[in-house]
């Protein structure tokens, strides 16, 4: 290449021949473009190695993936309710009635090459997607990333979640098959069970009468375009919030609240990360061309009269079918000759209830603990022994949740009876969360007091020694200092103390306040100080 | 028959005018044809054929089989006790399909006789519901011709999703009802226990006489379901048909599992 490009050089002075092309691209470039100065700032960003550190950057792959993959779709798919008659390859729906929704996607899935193969990669992408945020938000969650000053990239990615839900359940209504309808009839029933606005609004959302002839339209415009650029937005935002912040690492030897410990994004980190996207997509490949996803040919049109036993939304969507499964069914009060639908009600009101506690818990966190410092070593868990507890509680309860959507199959499998099942698990949502607080937060109180008991006397080597006279010991090898660096490097909170205000009283907030705050800190193992460290060392040498 | 015994005296007479009794054999004879034709017709395809294919012994060893096996919850004569229904008239098909898919002889009482490796050989099946046959008209074990999986695959389908998939889900995989009953999964059932469960309602399901869904139509669903199972694989594995509970589970254990381990093994230091 060089010796290519070395006559053109001749022509302008700054060019050394020393750097050959590609110095001299960047130069042209740069000179163009001032672009070396962003490159200089996010080429020098150093990202700290660690496995869950990659589980943001896996949804994003995913992400990637769907955008691939679905704009081949959008060549081949006809987003119109428009009656047709099937006329392709597949026998047993062979001029069926269908809408031209459903018959382009039966044309994707067996008369178009590939087609088939690009539906299921985006299918299986798009479960990949929402998983792998919700396990990068517990990663988050439990190491304490979204304190300050990240709470408000919490809330942005917490955001993203919502639109990715969102995006997948348009999508799953896009094909118009029997499994599809019947989730857009389940929305439907809860939009209808608001009070006051709930008919109106399903009348403006499907254009008349359920299921009517928009609503694919209308959610192809959403799936397509709107939520899409605001998937694109948000990550954008999230991105930035991620270089201005500087990632968060986990404590170590020389990881300081000031400093990142890691590998620069030039060349190391894009090389890994590239090539990490490769393993994802590979990954979602390997599945979806030996996997089935939604098989829409064995659902049939639909129509609205069938109802399939074992309906259920993709998993993203299970918790909120599970809470219409959980609620008692037998709930509808008629008020002003209105009959007002508590067992549609209740779930959303809790389910809500959840979503916001979950947006609003890095605020709510600060605010207990009183906390106003910069974070930047990331805890763990089990030194944030009542978060962890609170994280647990709420992964029981999601998860509780997520099991009534699957109640039926739970059933059957098992071999139990639904109605078992259903109250089963109408008691876990209650007592679940109580049993999981308590259970975590004594198992994270014990390892702490182990964590100590290692950091001061090291580990129990298992090498009994008679001494002289005629006493047992055993040895204990003493940890090393970079074990104990992250050992003894946490922080030690104390309940708020209740303090009388400019005006010399006390408010009722500050009482709410300060109760919260003992909750939260009265259990705790304080870490090992410098002195215990010193004094324990004496006892070895 | 009746009408040639009835008729021949009235013959030998020949007297012209009617004998008072002949108004009163008139109308035994015009209820026992209406009422014959009518029993005829609403067991449809039924009798016909049992008739001609029972012969004595085999009824003889089909009652020696229920004595040994059946009667003791189903009664000596087939009037059902405390513990099991009467059999007087479920007919042929209804004992091929229980006893022919391990079902019946029940194991233990539960909430829905599940499938069991089957009991008896196919003659001794075919001798039992013949025998049980016997005891009035039922629906009979229906003709090969319907069972070939050679109808209309688009009506069949059309008709399973309005009249079964509310309970046996739409691809056939099966689906819970209330307390503890089910209905099974349709992969690997015989045509043959597909007809006769349509027609006879073993258990939960409804019956689906032939005013309801003609043979035909039947034979279409039969088509259908075994074109499904046929060709079930299209996509890859089909992780049991169950639809988005299995597929979620598998991107969370094997998808998400794969590509956590991936990010470890990225991540790892090397030695």
């Amino acid at each position: 290449m060089s010796t290519v490009t070395a006559p053109a050089d001749t022509t302008k002075a700054p060019a050394k021949k020393s750097g050959g092309f590609t110095a001299a691209a960047s130069n042209y470039l740069d000179e163009r473009t001032s672009i070396s100065a962003a490159v200089k700032e996010f080429g020098r960003k150093i990202f700290p190695d660690h496995w869950s550190f990659l589980l943001g950057e896996v949804a994003l792959y995913s992400f990637i993936i769907i955008l691939l993959s679905g704009t081949f779709l959008t060549f081949f798919f006809q987003a119109s309710m428009a009656e047709v008659h099937y006329e392709g390859s597949y026998i047993p729906l062979k001029g069926v009635e269908m809408s031209a929704a459903m018959a382009s996607t039966l044309d994707l899935s067996f008369d178009i090459r590939g087609g088939l193969l690009m539906r299921q990669v985006h299918h299986w992408a798009a479960l990949l997607f929402v998983a792998s945020i919700g396990l990068h938000m517990l990663r988050i969650f439990f190491t304490g990333a979204f304190r300050k000053p990240r709470e408000l990239n919490w809330v942005i990615g917490f955001v993203l979640f919502i639109l990715a839900m969102a995006e997948g359940f348009t999508g799953y209504s896009l094909p118009d098959d029997l499994l599809s309808g019947n989730g857009l009839r389940i929305i439907d029933g809860m939009v209808k069970g608001i009070p006051l606005i709930g008919t109106w609004t399903s009348y403006l959302l499907f254009g008349g009468e359920f299921p009517g002839t928009e609503i694919v339209g209308r959610l192809y415009s959403l799936h397509i375009l709107l939520l899409p650029a605001m998937v694109l937005a948000f990550i954008a935002l999230h991105l930035l919030f991620v270089v201005v912040h500087k990632h968060t690492q986990y404590a170590g030897p020389g990881h300081t609240q000031q400093n990142v410990v890691g590998y620069p994004v030039l060349p190391v980190y894009a090389a890994k990360a590239g090539g990490f996207f490769f393993i994802v997509f590979g990954v979602v490949m390997l599945i979806a061309s030996l996997f089935t996803i939604n098989p829409i040919w064995n659902y049939g049109p639909y129509d609205p009269s069938p109802v399939s036993a074992g309906t259920q939304p993709d998993w993203y969507i299970g918790f909120a079918d599970g809470g219409l499964r959980l609620a008692p069914s037998n709930l509808d009060l008629v008020l002003f000759n209105h009959t007002f639908s508590f067992g549609i009600l209740l779930p959303l009101a809790v389910i809500g209830l959840f979503i916001v506690a979950v947006m609003l818990y890095p605020f709510l966190e600060a605010w207990i603990t009183g906390d106003k410092r910069e974070h930047h070593i990331l805890d763990r868990p089990r030194n944030a022994a009542t978060r962890t507890a609170i994280g647990a509680a709420g992964v029981t309860f999601y998860a509780v949740l997520w099991a009534a959507a699957s109640s039926d199959i739970i059933a059957t499998h098992f071999h139990v009876t639904m109605e078992g099942v259903i109250h089963t698990l109408q008691a876990l949502l209650f007592l679940g969360p109580i049993i999981a607080y308590f259970v975590t937060k004594r198992i994270c109180i014990g390892l702490q007091k182990k964590d100590r008991e290692i950091a001061l006397h090291g580990y129990e080597s298992g090498r009994i020694v008679r001494l002289p006279g005629g006493e047992y010991i055993e040895v204990h090898e003493p940890v090393s200092d970079y074990e104990r660096w992250k050992l003894v490097s946490h922080e030690e909170y104390k309940p708020l103390m209740i303090r009388p205000n400019s005006r010399g009283k006390i408010t009722a907030g500050q009482k709410v306040r300060a109760g919260l705050s003992r909750w939260f800190f009265e259990d705790r193992i304080s870490p090992v100080s410098r002195t215990e460290i010193e004094s324990s060392h004496g006892e070895h040498h | 028959m009746f009408r040639n015994h009835n008729r021949s005296p009235r013959q030998q007479r020949n007297t012209g005018r009617r004998s008072p009794l002949a108004t009163t054999a008139l109308i035994a004879v015009g209820l026992l044809f209406t009422g014959g034709a009518y029993a005829a017709f609403s067991t449809s395809t039924a009798s016909a054929e049992t008739a001609h294919a029972a012969s004595a012994s085999t009824v003889a060893e089909g009652k020696k089989l229920f004595q040994a096996n059946c009667a003791s919850c189903h009664g000596l004569a087939l009037e059902g006790t405390d513990e099991a229904p009467s059999l007087i008239g479920v007919g042929a098909a209804s004992v091929d399909f229980q006893v022919g898919t391990g079902r019946m002889p029940l194991q233990a009482q539960g909430p829905q006789a599940p499938v069991k490796p089957v009991q008896f050989t196919d003659e001794q099946v075919r001798a039992l519901a013949e025998y049980v046959a016997t005891s009035g008209p039922g629906p009979s074990i229906p003709d090969e011709s319907l069972l070939q999986a050679d109808g209309d695959a688009a009506n069949g389908a059309e008709l399973f999703r309005v009249n079964c998939a509310m309970c046996h889900n739409v691809a056939g995989a099966g689906g819970a009802l209330t307390e503890g009953k089910f209905a099974p999964a349709l992969t690997g059932v015989e045509p043959v226990h597909i007809y006769e469960a349509m027609v006879t309602g073993p258990q939960n399901m409804p019956v689906f006489n032939d005013a309801n869904l003609t043979p035909e139509d039947k034979r279409d669903i039969i088509t259908s379901l075994k074109f499904t199972q046929a060709n079930s694989t299209v996509g890859g594995h089909a992780l049991g048909s169950l639809g988005p509970v299995a597929e979620g589970l598998f991107m969370w254990i094997f998808g998400l599992g794969a590509v956590v381990a991936l990010t470890v093994w990225i991540t790892a230091r090397s030695n």
